[in-house]
């Protein structure tokens, strides 16, 4: 597991939103467990209090919960998976769709470019962008 | 809760040369703290205040609870910023005078640490280079099991990829009841290992915060406003 942190953010969001990441990928499967503040501090090379804190944060917002003695583990629960998917596709939106305003493109005109953009990409599989969508 | 150290009002003056001038701060265990300056601020005068090898002019320090002396000395395991071993000594030489003098020595721990560091118990401590000979002084210090660890410019000699190294051993090998300080004036490199900042300038403490906090309040890196609050004067 290796993160490139950001040092102007906070370390324990940006581990959050990795390990979110993972949930919702299927890198760590619902139930399963997540490693120790221990084995992280040392794998991630990050303070081990700066772990305990994401971990809090994760159980906060129900994306872990830890069990006595046995550790801490990723929700079992599908629809919370799926609201954390939601969650972070809304975020990557809110970006797409402020930083597309800002090039002063209105909403039917995002919707429209968003729409050729996805339809170039279906008829030249591997995702290849060429030039074409004046 | 038990504070680790705690100065109040504290100075200290060399002939005219006021090092520190009335600084107080406490340190909580469990916590790395970054103890950050330029170069002349008073981080090792702190220091070693703080591991009792010098006295104040003035103000109180208190080490777990008590003056420094003795028994502080015992549960708090120093790193100068120079090397403090005799050059004539080899790696396990260097150990075996540091297991003497020290009872919370794990030998154990040592072991695993050469290891980590790639140092062996017969190079001989006068052919390290620069970078092995701060892992040889890390090793000395965290093959300790203290209570406090005062660790003075731990990476100010080495490359980045040594500088890594030694970070990784740092967050490896320090007890997690344990606090410790680093002093340093290379703060990318590092802060991503801290708990909290002090910032100290001209002998006086300037900042004291929590790093996550400096970053989500002010999206900047602890490097960034180091840079701001130095560029002051």
């Amino acid at each position: 597991m290796t993160i490139e942190f950001n040092n102007n953010l906070p370390i324990y969001l940006q581990i959050m939103n990795y390990i979110k990441l993972q949930i919702v990928t299927g890198k760590l499967g619902p139930g399963e467990k997540i490693p120790s503040v221990r084995e992280l501090a040392s794998e991630l090379k990050i303070n081990p209090n700066t772990i305990q804190r994401t971990f809090q944060e994760l159980e906060r917002e129900g994306v872990a919960e830890s069990r006595r003695g046995l550790g801490r583990f990723v929700t079992s629960e599908d629809e919370k998976i799926m609201s954390i998917k939601k969650e972070m596709a809304s975020e990557l939106l809110e970006r797409f769709i402020g930083g597309m305003r800002e090039l002063g493109f209105d909403g039917d005109n995002i919707v429209k470019i968003v729409a050729e953009s996805v339809e170039d990409g279906k008829r030249e599989p591997g995702g290849s962008h060429s030039g074409t969508t004046a | 809760m038990e504070q680790l150290l705690e100065f109040e009002t504290v100075s200290k003056k060399f002939g005219s040369k006021a090092a520190l001038q009335g600084i107080s701060l406490s340190v909580n265990p469990g916590r790395i703290v970054g103890l950050l300056g330029s170069n002349g601020s008073g981080k090792s005068t702190l220091m070693r205040i703080a591991a009792g090898l010098i006295r104040p002019d003035s103000g109180k320090v208190r080490v777990l609870g008590d003056e420094p002396g003795v028994q502080s000395k015992a549960r708090v395991s120093f790193m100068p910023d120079k090397p403090q071993f005799e050059s004539w000594m080899t790696v396990g030489e260097a150990l075996n005078f540091q297991k003497d003098f020290f009872p919370d020595f794990d030998p154990d721990k040592s072991k695993r640490m050469l290891d980590f560091m790639k140092l062996s118990r017969k190079d001989k401590t006068s052919s390290l280079s620069k970078g092995m000979q701060e892992r040889l002084q890390l090793t000395l210090a965290l093959s300790r099991r203290a209570s406090l660890y005062l660790l003075d410019e731990p990476i100010g000699g080495v490359d980045p990829v040594a500088r890594d190294h030694i970070l990784d051993a740092l967050v490896e090998f320090y007890e997690e009841d344990s606090s410790v300080i680093v002093s340093t004036h290379l703060i990318a490199d590092i802060e991503r290992i801290f708990d909290e900042v002090l910032m100290i300038k001209d002998g006086s403490l300037v900042l004291r915060e929590d790093v996550e906090r400096i970053r989500l309040t002010s999206g900047k890196s602890v490097d960034q406003l180091f840079k701001e609050v130095y560029a002051e004067c």
